[in-house]
């Protein structure tokens, strides 16, 4: 008992001592924090599907992100300060997306959470941005954000959204491949954006979906899902996520054999794959969506030049240290671009610290034209402020030679849809 | 479709996997018939049969078919000496406690699994095959001339497929075979029956239980070779063998073979007509389901023996 009491005594004695020490180096680091507020680096938050079925995109939207913090700090930052990338793993699941959200705003003190791509993960993450108020800006094509179902923290003002990339494809499909379609897409928010809005986007053509194919997104094994496409399909329309996708695309090929319909594809489904892989010769003369041309094309823009050689990037869309690591190059450009946007927000909002946020919020909100330029390389754009969600010019590649050759370019107005939500209206 | 391409088309899909299933559940099913060893790393052996396919079919260069045979004898013989090793180093020293031995396997799936994500990284790799033809499959109808021949769409299965049943097939028998007719074999099935017995008769009980885990493991690597120019390697593929494997040996009757082989081709094949007519979760339901049936009206297995 005496022991005890000694005990607790001689450990109550050394808390004081420490509490007091911590006391005392408080004062020096107040005063040189005060002092040089704006040379503290400006912290993104970069939530990462570094492994999990999302890591090949993780792998090429880190190169992108840095090359684009390197250049944004060779040329003096944003508002003089630094850029530090502070990246986190989520494993390309939203249960600990979740968690890497909270991490950014509580453990490393983010400015800004960024970079999530998979659908799931982002709908699993934003609610926990919303209540930390952290602004999150995802890279994700999903329709989420601009459907209302998010918060007025997220934003995705680098990349498309999947509805506006559908609708805007429909017409092309319906003019040049046929009316009669049957899709095939993965079982997840990502895929039933393309069942609901490509369906309804070639009824508005005079055309019909004649049978849905969803497909697990972990499957592995895929011929057992063809049977299911209808003799009379006059385009199938595929769109595939994960680590499994050469096996769809080869196993597509094998089931078709030489009689295949027209196929329309979201490069989705062989991003990261080489188009001249062993079995993918049946893709010669088949169509794709591109969020940008992988392939450098006769009429590459000096900015596509500048971007590619600042990620690492050869004119076949593969990294220039190995030409076996192919890109994710119809997404990645979107970290980039979100990138540009965080600095430009920050300037336009004067943005010092955390306690700007809402000011950043509310200056992106305020954007709307984004010119084609070395920020925007993909070309030029349009933010509604509104919905949070970014308009863009689409592509359409037709494989000639084992070359995705672009053959068409939408509008950006062919994109527009009518609002569904106004998250302006919600406090900040 | 129509129905009859239909179903042959599901049953050559269903055959694939069954072929596949079969070598990796045999290995589990060997594990705990002689050694009473419920080993949860066994999914992680698969993967890092295929992982060490893609390591050995690049290093090698030249036509497919050199990387992939090399893979095929150098895969299962690493995995094998790998899981010697992790036997006589930790199932050895927790003296094949049935508890112990679960919560060390578990541990020594997330061992593997995360050596693989650091060092081979988590992309999915291809290997290519060494051959691989599409062969159209004809159909015959009643016609209005009669009987006739005709090409239905889609209606195809490649060379490799059917290799990798034929080889499944012939590796199967060469397991039987050990097992019945040759002296190692004996030795196993004599540890099966009775540890104490066969020690005292002189077996070395201990080295008879690190080849048995070798050859489990082994087992479970050829397979991952054989699917792996089909599917890809992965460091997450272990874990749809593993579940498949158990539900394979809990039907069959755990440490039977021919109850192991014959839930296998009941499995793969209810699993590709099942995902073809109605849905794969459908499928999985079902397979599920029948495990749930079994353990209650006959847990020894459908071929299994009561054990006292």
């Amino acid at each position: 008992m005496t022991k005890l009491i000694k005990d607790t005594t001689r450990r109550g004695a050394l808390k004081t001592m420490a509490g007091a020490a911590a006391g005392a180096a408080t004062m020096p680091l107040w005063a040189r924090f005060a002092q040089a507020q704006s040379s503290e680096p400006i912290k993104i938050g970069f939530q990462q599907h570094s492994t999990g079925i999302g890591a090949a995109y993780g792998r090429w939207y880190g190169r992108t992100t840095e090359a684009a913090v390197k250049l944004i700090n060779e040329n003096g930052g944003i508002n003089g300060r630094m850029v530090e990338i502070v990246a986190e793993d989520d494993g390309t699941d939203p249960k600990r997306g979740a968690e890497v959200v909270e991490k950014f705003a509580t453990q490393h003190n983010c400015d800004v959470g960024f970079g999530t791509l998979f659908s799931h993960v982002v709908i699993g993450s934003a609610p926990r941005a919303g209540e930390l108020k952290l602004p999150y800006f995802v890279v994700s094509e999903g329709h989420h954000v601009a459907s209302g179902m998010l918060n007025r923290y997220t934003l995705q003002p680098g990349i498309t959204d999947v509805k506006s990339q559908v609708q805007a494809m429909a017409p092309y499909v319906a003019e040049n491949l046929g009316k009669k379609v049957t899709m095939v897409f993965p079982d997840f928010a990502f895929g039933h954006d393309h069942r609901d809005f490509f369906t309804a986007a070639i009824e508005a053509q005079g055309g019909e979906v004649l049978e849905h194919i969803a497909i697990p997104p972990a499957e592995t094994s895929f011929t057992k899902y063809f049977p299911k496409i209808p003799r009379d399909t006059e385009v199938l329309y595929h769109v595939m996520v994960g680590p499994a996708v050469l096996t769809f695309v080869k196993e597509l090929g094998e089931f078709f054999g030489p009689s295949r319909p027209e196929m329309f594809g979201f490069i989705d489904s062989l991003e990261a794959v080489a188009i001249d892989s062993p079995g993918l010769e049946f893709l010669e003369g088949t169509y794709f969506w591109e969020g940008m041309p992988r392939h450098a094309q006769g009429d590459q823009s000096e900015h596509d030049k500048f971007y590619r050689a600042a990620v690492g990037v050869n004119e076949r869309g593969a990294s220039v240290s190995d030409p076996t690591d192919i890109s994710t190059y119809a997404h990645m450009f979107g970290c980039w671009e979100t990138l540009y946007v965080i600095k430009a927000g920050m300037e336009a909002a004067g943005y010092q610290g955390p306690g700007d946020r809402a000011a950043l919020i509310e200056a992106v909100e305020a954007m709307s034209d984004m010119p084609e330029s070395r920020a925007h390389p993909q070309g030029a754009k349009v933010f509604n402020g509104k919905t949070h969600q970014v308009f863009g010019h689409q592509y359409i590649s037709r494989v000639e030679g084992g070359k995705l050759v672009k053959v068409h370019t939408t509008s950006i107005e062919d994109t527009f849809y009518p609002d569904e939500v106004d998250y302006t209206t919600q406090p900040l | 479709m129509e129905l009859g391409p239909y179903i042959l088309l599901a049953s050559l899909e269903g055959s694939v996997t069954a072929a596949v299933l079969a070598l990796t559940a045999v290995g589990l099913s060997l594990v705990f018939g002689v050694m009473r060893v419920v080993n949860i790393a066994h999914g992680e052996f698969f993967m890092l049969g295929a992982v060490i396919a893609w390591y050995v079919a690049h290093a090698m260069g030249g036509h497919p078919a050199i990387g992939f045979v090399a893979a095929l004898v150098l895969a299962p013989l690493l995995v094998g000496a790998i899981a010697v090793a992790a036997d006589m180093t930790i199932l050895k020293r927790i003296d094949y406690d049935p508890e112990r031995t679960i919560v060390a396997t578990i541990g020594l799936l997330y061992i593997i699994q995360q050596l693989t994500l650091m060092t081979y990284g988590p992309e999915a790799r291809p290997v290519e095959a060494p051959f691989n033809q599409r062969i159209a499959l004809p159909w015959f109808e009643w016609g209005e001339k009669g009987f006739e021949f005709y090409f239905p769409w889609g209606l195809s299965t490649t060379t490799y497929k059917l290799a990798v049943i034929g080889a499944a097939a012939v590796v199967l028998c060469g397991v039987w075979a050990m097992m019945t007719r040759t002296r190692i074999g004996l030795l196993m099935r004599a540890t099966q029956a009775d540890r104490d017995m066969a020690l005292a008769f002189g077996i070395p009980v201990e080295r008879v239980y690190a080849l048995v885990f070798g050859i489990g493991a082994g087992l479970a690597a050829l397979a991952a070779v054989l699917i792996v120019p089909i599917q890809q390697a992965h460091y997450l593929m272990g874990a749809d063998p593993l579940l498949l494997s158990f539900i394979v040996v809990i039907i069959g009757g755990l440490g039977s073979l021919p109850g192991t082989v014959l839930a296998a081709v009941f499995i793969g094949l209810s699993d590709g007509i099942i995902s073809v007519f109605f849905s794969p979760t459908l499928a999985k339901i079902l397979a599920t389901l029948l495990v749930g049936l079994v353990l209650v009206f006959r847990p020894q297995g459908l071929f299994g023996t009561r054990t006292a």
